[in-house]
C-alpha cells in the first residue's frame, strides 16, 4: 500500500488571516498529500500535540502577526521536549528577511515568504522528509 | 520491538499510538502482529459512530460531546474520517478545526483519517484504529464519518451505538440518509434545530422509524436494545421503545447532554438485556467478511491469477468457454 505524506497546516498566533494557509492546504492536497488543517489562533502546545496525534511528516505554519520569532522557536522547543525529531517544520507568512537566519537556527527548515510558488513548497517538503516509513 | 510498541500503546504513549495508527492506515503488513497482540486488551471502550450529511454539524456535535464526557471524567478518542480526492488522492482533513480546544487535554486523542479510495480498506483501517485506541485505555471512542455512501455506513457499523445526524433545510438529506442508512440508527439527532423546518424533520424521522417497526425492518438487536433501554435513564420516551429523536443546536451546546444521555442509555440497555454481545457478534461477523473480501481482492491481483484471468477472458470472448465455467476455473486456481 502506498504511503501518504501527511502535513499539519497551522496558524499560530492571533492574526485572523488564513487565506495563505488555505491556499497552501489546497495546493498540498492537490499534490496528493493529506492535509490536517487546524484553523486559526493555535498555541504552540496545540500545534505540537495535534502534530503528534496525527503523526504528520511535516508541520507547516503560517503567521502574519509578527510573533514568529517567539512562536516558531517555541514549537521547536516543545517538539524537542517530547523527543520528536522526525517532523519537518516549515514556516510562511510575512517574515522579514533578517529574521530568517534566527528561525533556521532554531530548527525551522525553511521559510516561504509571500509570492512563493506553491510548487516550491511542495517540492521542498518532498525532498526534505525526515522519515521514509 | 513489537512488545515495546504494545506496552507503549497500553501505557497511553501518544507517539506509539499515533505511529501504529499510521502503519495500519498505510497497510503495513508488519503491523498485524501488534494488532493481534492488542486484541485481548480491547472491548472495554464504548464505541460510538456518528454520521450524517456534509454540513450537518457533526464535528461541532462531537466537540461538545467530548467536552461533556470529559466533565464526567471519561477519556475520549475521536476518529474523524473524511474522503480523499479521487483525482489526486490527497485530502484536506478539517474536522479538527472544531475540536482543537481539546488538543492539549491529555485525556483526549483525536485522529483524522482519509478514505484513500481503497475498497473496504477504510473500514478495516478504522476498526483497527479503534482497537489501538481501546487498548490504549480510551473509554469513549467516537467515529465520525460523512454519511453519504455504503462505505461510510460500513464504518459506523462497527460501533456499539450509532448516532445519525440530520438538519433542516437540506431538502433531500433525508432521502440521502434513508437509503440503507436510516435502519442502523440508535439515536437520531436533528441539529441546527433553531432553523425552520426542524419539527418537520423530526416528524419525518419518527414516521420512518414507525414504518420500519410495522414492516419489521428494524434490526432485532437494535429494537430489543431500545425496548429495554427505554426503562434506563430516559433513553427513549417512545411507547414502542423506538430510538429517540433529539433536537440540538450543537453550536451553543443545546441538547448535547440529552444526546449523551441517550447514547449512554442505549449502551446501558444493551448491557442489561445481554444484547451487547449480540451487537458485537453482528459487527465482528461483518468485519470478518470484509477482511476475507479484502484478501480475496488482493489475491485477484496476484500475477498468476491476473494472467489466468486474461487467458480465460479471451476464451470466453472466443466462445471456447462460458463465463461461469471460466469463473469456476479461476476459483479453483485461487485455491
Amino acid at each position: 500500500m502506498e504511503r501518504k505524506i501527511r502535513v499539519l497546516v497551522a496558524k499560530p498566533g492571533l492574526d485572523g488571516h488564513d487565506r495563505g494557509a488555505k491556499v497552501i492546504a489546497r495546493a498540498l492536497r492537490d499534490a496528493g498529500m493529506e492535509v490536517i488543517y487546524t484553523g486559526l489562533r493555535q498555541t504552540p502546545e496545540q500545534i505540537v500535540q495535534a502534530g503528534m496525534q496525527e503523526d504528520v511528516d511535516c508541520i507547516a505554519m503560517s503567521i502574519l502577526s509578527g510573533a514568529h520569532n517567539h512562536l516558531f522557536p517555541r514549537v521547536m522547543e516543545l517538539l524537542k521536549e517530547r523527543k520528536v525529531d522526525d517532523i519537518l517544520v516549515i514556516g510562511g507568512g510575512v517574515i522579514p528577511e533578517s529574521d530568517i537566519p534566527f528561525l533556521k537556527s532554531a530548527g525551522i527548515a525553511e521559510i516561504f515568504g509571500p509570492g512563493t510558488p506553491t510548487k516550491v513548497t511542495i517540492d521542498f517538503i518532498r525532498a526534505n522528509l525526515k522519515r521514509n516509513s | 520491538m513489537s512488545d515495546d510498541i504494545v506496552a507503549g500503546i497500553r501505557s497511553g504513549d501518544v507517539r506509539a499510538i499515533a505511529r501504529t495508527i499510521s502503519r495500519i492506515d498505510n497497510g503495513d503488513p508488519g503491523i498485524v502482529g501488534i494488532v493481534k497482540a492488542l486484541h485481548v486488551h480491547t472491548g472495554e471502550a464504548h464505541v460510538i459512530g456518528i454520521t450524517g450529511p456534509p454540513g450537518s454539524g457533526k464535528s461541532t456535535l462531537v466537540d461538545k460531546l467530548v467536552r461533556s464526557y470529559r466533565r464526567d471524567g471519561f477519556t475520549v478518542a475521536v476518529v474523524a474520517v473524511d474522503p480523499s480526492s479521487p483525482f489526486t488522492g490527497g485530502a484536506i482533513l478539517g474536522d479538527r478545526i472544531r475540536m482543537q480546544a481539546h488538543a492539549t487535554d491529555e485525556g483526549v486523542f483525536i485522529r483524522s483519517l482519509a478514505t484513500r479510495g481503497h475498497l473496504g480498506g477504510v473500514s478495516r483501517a478504522t476498526i483497527d484504529t479503534v482497537r489501538v485506541l481501546d487498548a490504549a485505555g480510551y473509554r469513549r471512542i467516537i467515529i465520525e464519518t460523512v454519511g453519504v455512501g455504503q462505505s461510510e455506513v460500513d464504518i459506523v457499523r462497527l460501533a456499539d451505538t450509532i448516532v445519525l445526524v440530520s438538519v433542516p433545510g437540506l431538502g433531500d438529506d433525508i432521502q440521502a440518509i434513508k437509503a440503507g442508512v436510516m435502519e442502523i440508527g440508535d439515536v437520531f439527532v436533528v441539529n441546527k434545530s433553531d432553523r425552520d423546518g426542524a419539527d418537520r424533520v423530526v416528524r419525518e424521522i419518527k414516521g420512518m422509524l414507525e414504518t420500519a417497526l410495522v414492516n419489521g425492518t428494524t434490526p432485532p438487536f437494535a429494537l430489543a436494545g431500545h425496548g429495554v433501554a427505554k426503562a434506563a435513564a430516559g433513553y427513549s420516551d417512545d411507547p414502542h421503545g423506538l430510538p429517540p429523536v433529539i433536537k440540538t443546536i450543537a453550536e451553543t451546546g443545546e441538547g448535547v447532554d440529552s444526546v449523551k444521555k441517550a447514547i449512554e442509555g442505549h449502551r446501558a440497555g444493551l448491557d442489561q438485556a445481554g444484547l451487547l454481545r449480540a451487537r458485537r457478534l453482528a459487527n465482528v461477523e461483518h468485519e470478518l467478511r470484509s477482511v476475507v473480501t479484502d484478501r480475496l481482492t488482493a489475491l485477484l491481483e496476484r500475477d498468476d491469477i491476473r494472467s489466468r484471468t486474461k487467458m480465460l477472458s479471451a476464451e470466453v470472448v472466443d466462445r471456447a468457454r462460458d463465463p461461469h465455467d471460466a469463473a469456476d476455473d479461476l476459483m479453483a486456481a485461487m485455491g
